[in-house]
């Protein structure tokens, strides 16, 4: 694959406002894509606005469906707007599920993973991208193949383990091992490949820190931009986590994840609950997107582009 | 200090500067020695925490898995191991159940897949445009990704649901609207499939993207001059400078099918959701290990699932490879 810059925030910037006035004067080699030359023409609006809301309505129907009974969502005519249970619905979503507990132990899940991951993944990601060792090679094709293993490869011993050592049913199964992920060790040494110039250890060196202080006061200044991403990135995918904590966890201890899954799994279940369930467990996320919702887009393209 | 620089990494002294502190040789050795440790044990020091968190929970279970598949384990007694040979796995190789959920992993991970990448590619292509409010567009498509698959399944199940759902109501409209969705075979398998790519599509499009801004456009410019119309463009242009990529969202979409868990069972819920469906016309082998081991609670044979879809992974993986290989041949 073709590099381009780490991280694309500033990148895809710079393109989309690409300066068409500069454009006779000073050509750019990497003037980037296919269409880029064109605008987009009112078809490619349509089909975006098309895609857009078939991506926005199931979350504004959870919105509708939580905030109204459940003869009114599955009435031969389904309503399109919110109506006025919403407050019903959560509260008894909030006794049904055991949501109290569940929202504290998804955010001391969700955080002590992403921070966890956040630490180790910068580390080894600096190791990898650059510090010399043998075996670095290899290693670091290990750690890319382990991205094609299924956790459910290892969920039946893994559970057993778990029981084994006191862990079961606990939070601590479903945080440990999870505490670094190989996409995250490659994510930061993509980053730093780049971004971290060897003249900045170097100069650290010639001030004599050692490798541990160059790490606190060069390492991670530099990686803070991919630190935000991998971090939301990170949460976003622990706060979403479904079949391992499904199995390890159980209804007086369960994360939201799990606990929606119980509550839809109970006995004949209430739907505009179960609805109030979903809007509770997905809120919190989409506050985050809509507000780094770039960042998030600017990761995830420049974590995938150098396969 | 500045003697010492040189065997430190990558790169050497740089000359000019001076040690902070002038020191006796024989603490110089010390520090000397001190500092090369540090060199030679920091990167493994910095990786070791992938490499034991990997090895415990990842590897060491994966091959564990096999052994537990030889034996009788049972949900009620994890401590009891009793010997059984490979009696679980010829119980579920001659299981039709097995069967069932192999042939739907297969058919749901396909139509999940390609049409998912193909509408992913043809997003990018648009988003790749001089595009008004560029950033909100990709937002908007991400937005799915935000969702959990527990939150889109359950709110998909609704809209497939028999009565009162809202697919069959806007399928009503056409005169469609009778469709049990959840009881058919492909109608549950199709149900399944637009959950998973309502929540990828987003995703792959970005992927896509980031690779179609990295082609250089001097590509495009000859292409131009050669009078290849903007279609020959992206067929002749954009495909090709795309393969790599598009090599590995396959692998990256193939393994996630491979897993398809939350969705099936939270189609229906309860007990039928929980078998993959009545009939288990949606059972996935994610399903069929959960039954087995969490449901049922016979450990054993769900490790030997777990041993059948490692196998099947690999297989998958091999496929791949000579596709790739092939993909490169017929470039060159």
């Amino acid at each position: 694959m073709t590099t381009t810059s780490p991280m694309t925030a500033p990148e895809h910037r710079r393109v989309s406002k690409a300066p068409v006035r500069h454009e006779p004067a000073r050509r750019r080699r990497f003037k980037p894509g296919a269409g880029r030359q064109h605008h987009a023409g009112p078809f490619a609006y349509f089909a975006l606005a098309v895609v857009g809301l078939g991506s926005l309505f199931p979350l504004y129907w959870t919105l509708v469906a939580a905030s109204r009974t459940q003869d009114e969502i599955l009435d031969t005519t389904p309503p399109l707007i919110p109506g006025g249970n919403l407050f019903n619905n959560l509260e008894a979503a909030w006794e049904q599920a055991n949501l109290g507990k569940a929202i504290v132990n998804t955010v001391i899940v969700s955080s002590s993973i992403t921070l966890a991951t956040l630490f180790f993944c910068t580390l080894a990601g600096y190791a990898f991208a650059k510090m010399r060792f043998k075996g670095r090679g290899a290693l670091m094709t290990m750690v890319i193949a382990t991205l094609t293993i299924p956790p459910q490869l290892s969920v039946v011993p893994l559970f057993m383990m778990m029981s084994d050592i006191g862990w079961g049913g606990q939070l601590e199964s479903v945080i440990f091992p999870t505490l670094v992920s190989a996409f995250g060790v490659f994510f930061m040494r993509q980053y730093l490949l780049e971004a971290l110039p060897y003249e900045l250890i170097e100069a650290g060196r010639v001030d004599g820190a050692n490798n541990l202080r160059i790490v606190w006061s060069i390492v991670l200044p530099v990686a803070r931009p991919a630190m935000m991403v991998l971090g939301m990135l990170t949460f976003v995918q622990a706060w979403n986590d479904f079949f391992w904590p499904y199995l390890a966890l159980n209804q007086q201890n369960p994360t939201l994840q799990v606990a929606l899954g119980q509550l839809s799994a109970s006995y004949v279940p209430d739907q505009s609950i179960v609805m109030a369930g979903a809007l509770i467990s997905t809120l919190p996320l989409l506050v985050v997107f809509v507000i780094f919702g770039k960042q998030i887009v600017g990761g995830i393209m420049s974590g995938a582009v150098k396969g | 200090m500045a003697t010492t620089t040189p065997t430190r990494g990558v790169h050497g002294s740089r000359p000019g500067r001076r040690a902070p502190k002038p020191m006796t040789p024989g603490r110089q050795a010390w520090r000397s020695r001190l500092w090369r440790f540090d060199d030679k044990a920091s990167p493994y020091a910095y990786i070791a925490p992938f490499f034991l968190v990997f090895g415990a929970f990842g590897l060491y279970p994966l091959i564990y898995t096999g052994w537990i598949a030889l034996h009788r384990v049972e949900m009620t007694g994890l401590d009891q191991m009793e010997w059984v040979g490979w009696e679980n796995f010829s119980n579920i190789l001659q299981d039709d159940e097995f069967w069932t959920a192999v042939t739907n992993t297969f058919v749901i991970g396909v139509i999940s897949t390609v049409p998912q990448l193909m509408m992913a590619l043809g997003l990018a292509h648009l988003l790749n445009y001089k595009l008004r409010a560029s950033t909100f567009w990709r937002t908007v498509i991400l937005t799915p990704y935000a969702t959990s698959v527990a939150s889109a399944a359950l709110v998909f199940a609704l809209v497939f649901r028999a009565d009162g759902g809202l697919l069959n109501w806007v399928l009503g409209f056409f005169g469609a609207g009778e469709t049990n969705w959840a009881n058919g075979h492909w109608t549950s398998n199709i149900a399944i499939a637009i959950i998973v790519i309502w929540r990828w599509t987003g995703y792959n499009t970005l992927i896509y993207l980031a690779a179609m801004q990295a082609v250089p456009s001097d590509l495009y410019e000859a292409a131009s001059l050669d009078g290849a119309s903007r279609w020959q463009q992206f067929r002749n242009v954009t495909i090709p400078a795309l393969r790599p990529t598009i090599l590995f969202t396959i692998v990256i979409s193939t393994i996630g099918s491979m897993q398809l868990f939350g969705e099936p069972l939270l189609l229906e819920g309860g007990q039928i959701g929980a078998q993959g469906g009545s009939e288990h016309q949606y059972e996935t082998l994610s399903i069929y290990l959960y039954n087995y081991g969490w449901n049922l609670g016979h450990l054993g044979p769900a490790a030997a699932v777990a041993w059948a879809m490692l196998v099947l992974l690999l297989l998958i993986a091999a496929i791949n490879w000579l596709v790739g290989r092939f993909m490169r041949k017929t470039a060159a």
